[in-house]
């Protein structure tokens, strides 16, 4: 089958929730987690006689995540309801700004293969979560728990502008670390506080109308973006092929078979009937209100990786890295005010810092490692009292623990380099001794050796002889 | 705009209420008049003048994020036709 005469044409729809306290019109807490039906009140519940008030942190973080994304911020808004019957939605509707966007237009940058491409943006809208179905519990009736409805969330719609799943899945880690840096979601994709949804179509190369599309839904890890997509992609392919057509439909993708499955067919249920909620006043952003959120923002990953190149010298490699996680290049940032060995510190943090997180499933937040005390490691480093090696497995792990100063550890474990000029002779003396048909080789020429007897020294020492004292002590003497 | 029988079924389907053949009847026959009363609003030319998107002037009626308001999940369950004490529970949404 000839797969490469088509192309596939795809728009995402991402729901970021955002790091309130409470919903978006309601005082509940949005905290993941608890019991069912523990964090309602009336309004959640769509009680007659209730009155929704919008929570003024949706509308900052809105605006947060429109300048980040170059949006244009729109000033006059409201809301307006979205008409529908499910259990998990108590009023009947939905209430969104699924029409009147807060944020038009923008732009997130991606990079496929080391080259830019500018993911286009349709809109940015604010939108309240509906609750949770368990469909597993009972056999003859579905649970309801509305702890999640009213959850404030950001719904972030591309263009159909994007051409393979590779695209998708790239596009969706650069937004979720954007949505992370800025402090507006936490981007667990597991907990559902981001969710993809994928409308992919597919067209024959070189024709520019799109083709019937197939929303996919209920994709949990970025991973598996990338995998529903190209299931799609290759279900549609082989429809066509085999003289098909594809259906509009909403599909949901299962893990455990790689493949999408058909949920509902989209003909008649798409009459929403939005009109402006009257229960809400509209609501205008200022250009002042614009500005102190501008003012408000951090520097960019994409930027701050820029200026980390400008300033201090870092690879393109190492300056994006640091630039995956803002409390990361935060600590790299408060490490390099203090300790000019820049490329030391990154190598410090990208390597055995970034491996204790890793294997620890923690941020660099919820250690006690600080950034004095890093720097003075890579100090003693610098200095010769300690090695690279010594330091991340032996010292590292006991300054991540606690508040504690590096040289003292060093210290109290006996791990300190020796520079007493007669210990380090005498084991250079016993090597040089015990290596004579070196020795002689090295005089005649081979300068190389020098590493070998540095080694021996090192293993004689087990570690504690500074390296270079013991350089230059066996050349000075292989020399005379 | 003429309301026929199927704009009539359309819309109860929608809102999910059912009528017999006679209640659709009058319902068709108050519907048509409601909208002949809007058809006549339409004839006034409102050109430059902005919707009205709420009765009041007021814009901007916001409330910090802090917590209130919340109820118990007993209170919570009170009204509800259907519940295990826990949850909502409703018939079976979808087919395992």
């Amino acid at each position: 089958m000839d797969t490469s005469k088509y192309e596939a044409v795809i728009g995402l729809e991402v729901h970021a929730q955002l790091q309130t306290n409470t919903k978006l019109f309601c005082g509940d807490s949005i905290l993941f987690g608890a019991e069912p039906n523990t964090q309602v009140s009336p309004i959640t519940l769509g009680h007659p006689g209730t009155l929704p008030k919008t929570n003024t942190k949706a509308i900052d973080f809105a605006v947060k995540l429109g300048l980040a994304c170059n949006c244009e911020i729109v000033e006059k808004n409201y809301f307006a309801r979205k008409n529908y019957f499910y259990p998990d939605l108590p009023k009947g509707y939905q209430i969104s700004q699924h029409t009147t966007p807060i944020c038009k237009g923008g732009t997130v940058p991606i990079k496929i293969d080391g080259v830019e491409k500018i993911i286009q943006l349709n809109r940015i809208h604010i939108e309240e979560d509906a609750g949770k179905s368990i469909h597993d519990l009972y056999d003859n009736e579905t649970c309801i728990d509305l702890n999640r409805a009213g959850t404030p969330l950001l719904e972030i719609v591309t263009e159909p502008c994007l051409h393979s799943s590779e695209e998708a899945f790239q596009y969706v880690t650069e937004l979720r670390k954007l949505v992370r840096w800025i402090g507006v979601c936490d981007g667990n994709m597991e907990q559902g506080s981001l969710r993809c949804d994928a409308n992919v179509s597919i067209r024959l190369k070189g024709e520019t109308t799109l083709g019937t599309k197939v929303e996919v839904k209920n994709v949990n890890s970025i991973r598996n973006v990338k995998r529903a997509i190209d299931a799609e992609i290759k279900r549609m392919i082989e429809l066509v092929e085999g003289g098909g057509t594809v259906t509009q439909q909403t599909r949901s993708y299962d893990v455990n078979t790689d493949k999408t499955i058909g949920i509902r067919d989209k003909e008649d249920a798409n009459d929403y009937r939005y009109f402006a909620d009257p229960d809400l006043n509209p609501f205008h952003i200022t250009q002042e209100f614009v500005s102190s959120i501008q003012a408000s923002l951090p520097t960019l990953p994409n930027k701050l990786a820029e200026e980390f190149k400008q300033e201090f010298g870092l690879s393109d490699y190492d300056a994006a890295q640091l630039c995956e996680d803002k409390s990361i290049a935060d600590f790299f940032n408060k490490t390099a005010a203090i300790n000019s060995n820049y490329k030391g510190i990154a190598n410090f943090i990208l390597g055995p810092v970034k491996q204790y997180l890793n294997e620890n499933s923690l941020s660099i937040d919820e250690i006690s490692l600080q950034a004095n005390n890093l720097s003075d490691l890579i100090k003693i480093i610098d200095e010769g009292k300690v090695n690279f090696s010594v330091a991340s497995s032996k010292i590292l792990p006991i300054i991540i623990a606690e508040n504690k100063s590096p040289l003292q550890v060093a210290q109290e474990l006996n791990l300190l380099q020796t520079n007493d000029s007669n210990e380090i002779e005498d084991w250079v003396n016993t090597v040089i001794q015990n290596m004579p048909d070196k020795v002689a080789e090295y005089k005649k020429g081979k300068k190389g050796l020098i590493g070998l007897f540095v080694g021996e020294v090192k293993k004689l020492s087990k570690g504690k002889a500074d390296p270079k004292i013991v350089t230059d002590l066996l050349t000075s003497k292989l020399n005379s | 705009m003429e309301i026929t029988t199927q704009t009539v079924d359309k819309l109860s389907n929608l809102a999910q209420l059912q009528f017999s053949e006679t209640e659709k009847e009058e319902i068709k026959a108050d519907l048509n008049k409601m909208i002949g009363f809007i058809e006549q609003l339409e004839k006034i030319d409102t050109t430059g003048v902005e919707p009205l998107l709420h009765i009041s002037d007021a814009v901007n009626v916001l409330r910090e994020d802090k917590l209130a308001g919340s109820i118990s999940r007993e209170a919570a369950l009170l009204n509800a036709p259907s519940s295990d004490g826990q949850f909502f529970t409703v018939p079976k949404v979808i087919k395992k």
